[in-house]
């Protein structure tokens, strides 16, 4: 009895780990602005499974605030606006990117610059959390 | 019968224009020549100074319309804007980047400084009085809305993505949009350096 409880406890940790793994971000990177601005955060993320995700938001140990935003232009004007969501295909990828869909950092903890590296922790339906270490890049650079 | 004749005029006139203009440039934006006003403000720069616009006479100028608190578009063209003036090399020092804050409320010259010089030092930002910022984007039909204010108290402000070509007589010519690729924005410099030269 108490050898099949742990293998039932096994065989959940690693069903646990391979719905984790199953969603990969890839190339993330902050754009780094100065002083106390908000800053835009980029990724692509790959999901692997079988089974459509949603990405639902993030956040971070380094800033306060982490919102999930898309750019888009309407009648030749540029807008933001916040997003609750957004769907990845099973086999599929979203891409966050200048322009488009962006997490938008705010209010920093503690004092960031071009070079540093800081953690995101990315929500997604299911109770799931990835979190990436992020490579922060001076203003102006240019995407991946 | 009134058709005929306007027709007639239309082509009358396109032969007029290109008699007297010669060879037209093959510009890869869009050519606003005689359309919009020339360049005139009067606006506070980054460095706290009243200036006008006869402070950047006699080089290009791009003018973009933004604001310090735009974390994706503003950068993404001013990084575009940034690698522009890097592929025009030697040139470049012909052409100067305005960066006109549409939200004069929070860009202090203080933080538009900060902010214009992290993507490149020839870069000028450009704030002023609401009174101010609402003339220089009526003369240049930039529209801009401040968006409701979110529960931490911040907004975001919508604003016109053109960027805007004046030579260096201060004449508007050519409006760049997001569209445009840095290849077709370096292209179109060229041919008005040429230009001028």
């Amino acid at each position: 009895m108490k050898w099949q409880m742990l293998f039932a406890a096994l065989l959940l940790c690693a069903s646990a780990q391979a719905v984790a793994a199953s969603l990969q971000i890839q190339h993330a990177w902050i754009r780094w602005l100065p002083g106390d601005l908000p800053a835009a955060g980029y990724a692509i993320v790959a999901n692997t499974s079988n089974k459509p995700a949603r990405l639902l938001g993030a956040d971070s140990p380094d800033y306060g605030g982490v919102m999930l935003h898309q750019s888009f232009k309407q009648d030749g004007t540029e807008r933001m606006q916040m997003v609750v969501g957004i769907d990845i295909p099973a086999h599929g990828r979203i891409t966050l990117a200048p322009g488009g869909y962006h997490l938008m950092l705010m209010h920093a903890k503690h004092p960031i610059a071009p070079g540093d590296r800081v953690h995101l922790n990315l929500h997604f339906s299911g109770d799931q959390t990835v979190g990436v270490d992020v490579a922060v890049r001076p203003a102006n650079a240019s995407s991946d | 019968m009134s058709r005929f004749f306007s027709l007639i005029f239309a082509a009358a006139m396109t032969l007029a224009l290109s008699a007297c203009g010669g060879a037209k440039p093959e510009w890869q934006l869009s050519d606003v020549r005689g359309h919009l006003p020339d360049l005139q403000f009067n606006l506070i720069d980054d460095n706290g100074k009243p200036v006008d616009a006869s402070h950047f006479a006699g080089k290009i100028n791009l003018m973009y319309f933004g604001y310090t608190h735009c974390p994706d578009v503003c950068p993404l063209t001013l990084t575009h804007l940034h690698v522009v003036l890097q592929r025009l090399g030697a040139q470049a020092d012909q052409v100067h980047v305005l960066f006109v804050s549409v939200d004069p409320a929070r860009d202090t010259p203080a933080l538009l400084h900060q902010y214009v010089t992290a993507f490149d030092p020839r870069v000028t930002g450009l704030t002023g009085t609401p009174a101010q910022i609402a003339a220089i984007a009526k003369r240049y039909r930039a529209a801009f809305n401040r968006d409701a204010v979110k529960s931490d108290g911040s907004y975001d402000v919508s604003h016109s993505s053109g960027i805007y070509v004046f030579d260096g007589d201060g004449h508007a010519r050519l409006i760049a949009t997001s569209a445009d690729s840095i290849d077709e924005i370096v292209h179109d410099l060229h041919i008005l350096l040429g230009m001028s030269r």
